[in-house]
């Protein structure tokens, strides 16, 4: 075995970016360590690691710093290459990069805007990500994957719509994502949190809710994601 | 039927990164020009989701995001030169720096064109400095962010040059100007020497023509 490899994720426990690179981690079998960041009192680590952006998650491979989350993702692919989380044929893997960058881009933004605005600000975002979810429904169609049989690149980056949507629209007293009109998408979140690494790794639901209603007011008027 | 093909419209930094990124490769491509202001029907039915160029269809398949394009142009040719370095922290660095500049400077220079000044010139000025930095760290003294050759990351910033200059036009004020960033400045005059961009990258006064026409048209629709 190679000389023992650092590896740790500067993180914060309620976040579904860093919920990304942990799974990815957990999904190769990679041991690592978590480092709780408090976001309102960031560590000198972590603003050394990402000077640029101070955000997490970054990854830390044998004190180099990777931050990103689909940059990150990709390095983990590449570095540790059993279990791989991206197809192997250049054009699948663009479409992998493009849905993940779609889910960011688009889906993300859209889908959070609409639990936090009102009036027909509120319709418009919610209009922006049902067509986005509508986007996504129809690309997963009967997969029990993104990825296939197994969790792949798309399926890590569409985690938000697995746990912290469901939680977001209850703490705003909204419906985006439901069976009726996303059936593939709600098939697939069922199947998603169902898995034994899956759930490994994500939050207590109950305690996301209540972090989120805590924040509630200080999400509305800012419309900012703490991380 | 051509094997290659990339819809784009000439005026198009993102367009220019494909281009490039298959002129590196010597890859042959049908290139379909696209009506300034229209979509074909081609564009719409190849990149449904976003309608929007450059795409690439390579054997029927179309490809759509300058990036994940280029990305791609790296992994099915793989003849010499490769775009993305041979380390994956190395290629971290690059994507990190690709997507530094097409999420916080490409929109700082759109807000300059469009004559936002103040803090958007501090915030162009630090954001240069950075990519000094970058530069200096990436190349290891050699005259690319890929090192020998140009790379990922010279293509996502070198297909910009040419707005890049129209900016500077408007602003009357050097972005990358020799006596402040001068590792930049000679990149940005090898990169576009380069006989894989000469050629094909627009002319800054055809770009400033464009740009003038697009403002008068904007202005006239507002009325």
């Amino acid at each position: 075995m190679a000389e023992a490899e650092q590896v740790k994720v500067l993180r914060f426990w309620a976040s579904p970016w860093s919920f990304r690179v942990e799974l990815a981690l957990k999904l190769k079998g990679v041991p690592h360590e978590k480092v709780e960041e408090d976001l309102a009192n960031k560590s000198p680590l972590l603003l050394a690691s990402n000077p640029i952006h101070k955000k997490i998650p970054v990854l830390l491979h044998n004190g180099k710093a990777i931050p990103e989350s689909l940059i990150i993702l990709e390095y983990i692919d590449e570095t540790w290459t059993d279990n791989p989380i991206l197809p192997k044929a250049p054009h699948e893997r663009g479409m992998a990069r493009f849905w993940s960058r779609f889910i960011d881009d688009k889906c993300v933004g859209a889908c959070w805007m609409s639990c936090w605005t009102e009036g027909e600000t509120q319709q418009m975002f919610m209009e922006q990500a049902r067509a986005c979810l509508r986007i996504l429904d129809d690309e997963l169609g009967g997969r029990r994957f993104f990825g296939g049989e197994s969790i792949g690149l798309v399926d890590i980056s569409a985690s938000f719509f697995a746990l912290w949507l469901g939680v977001l629209q209850e703490v705003a007293g909204i419906s985006l994502i439901n069976g009726d009109e996303f059936p593939n998408l709600c098939r697939w979140i069922e199947g998603f949190v169902a898995s034994d690494v899956v759930t490994e790794c994500l939050p207590p639901r109950d305690k996301l809710l209540a972090v989120f209603q805590s924040k509630k007011q200080a999400i509305l008027a800012t419309k900012s994601m703490v991380y | 039927m051509a094997e290659v093909k990339l819809l784009g419209k000439w005026p198009c930094p993102y367009v220019l990164r494909a281009r490039v990124a298959l002129q590196l490769k010597k890859v042959e491509y049908e290139y379909l020009e696209e009506e300034l202001g229209g979509k074909s029907e081609l564009l719409l039915k190849s990149n449904p989701v976003h309608k929007k160029i450059p795409v690439l269809i390579h054997r029927g398949r179309p490809l759509c995001e300058s990036l994940i394009i280029v990305q791609y142009i790296d992994e099915a040719w793989l003849a010499a030169p490769s775009l993305l370095p041979a380390s994956a922290h190395d290629r971290a660095f690059h994507r990190f720096w690709a997507a530094y500049f097409d999420d916080k400077l490409s929109p700082l220079l759109t807000r300059l064109r469009n004559g936002e000044r103040g803090r958007a010139n501090e915030e162009a000025a630090e954001g240069v400095k950075l990519l000094e930095e970058a530069f200096v760290r990436l190349s290891e003294g050699k005259g690319f962010f890929g090192g020998d050759e140009i790379g990922y990351l010279d293509i996502t910033i070198g297909c910009h040059l040419g707005w890049i200059r129209v900016t500077e036009r408007l602003m009357g004020f050097k972005l990358i100007e020799e006596a402040k960033v001068p590792g930049l400045a000679g990149w940005a005059e090898r990169f576009c020497a380069h006989e894989a961009v000469q050629g094909i990258m627009p002319e800054t006064e055809k770009l400033m023509e464009i740009f003038q026409l697009a403002q008068i048209h904007m202005k006239r629709s507002k009325r």
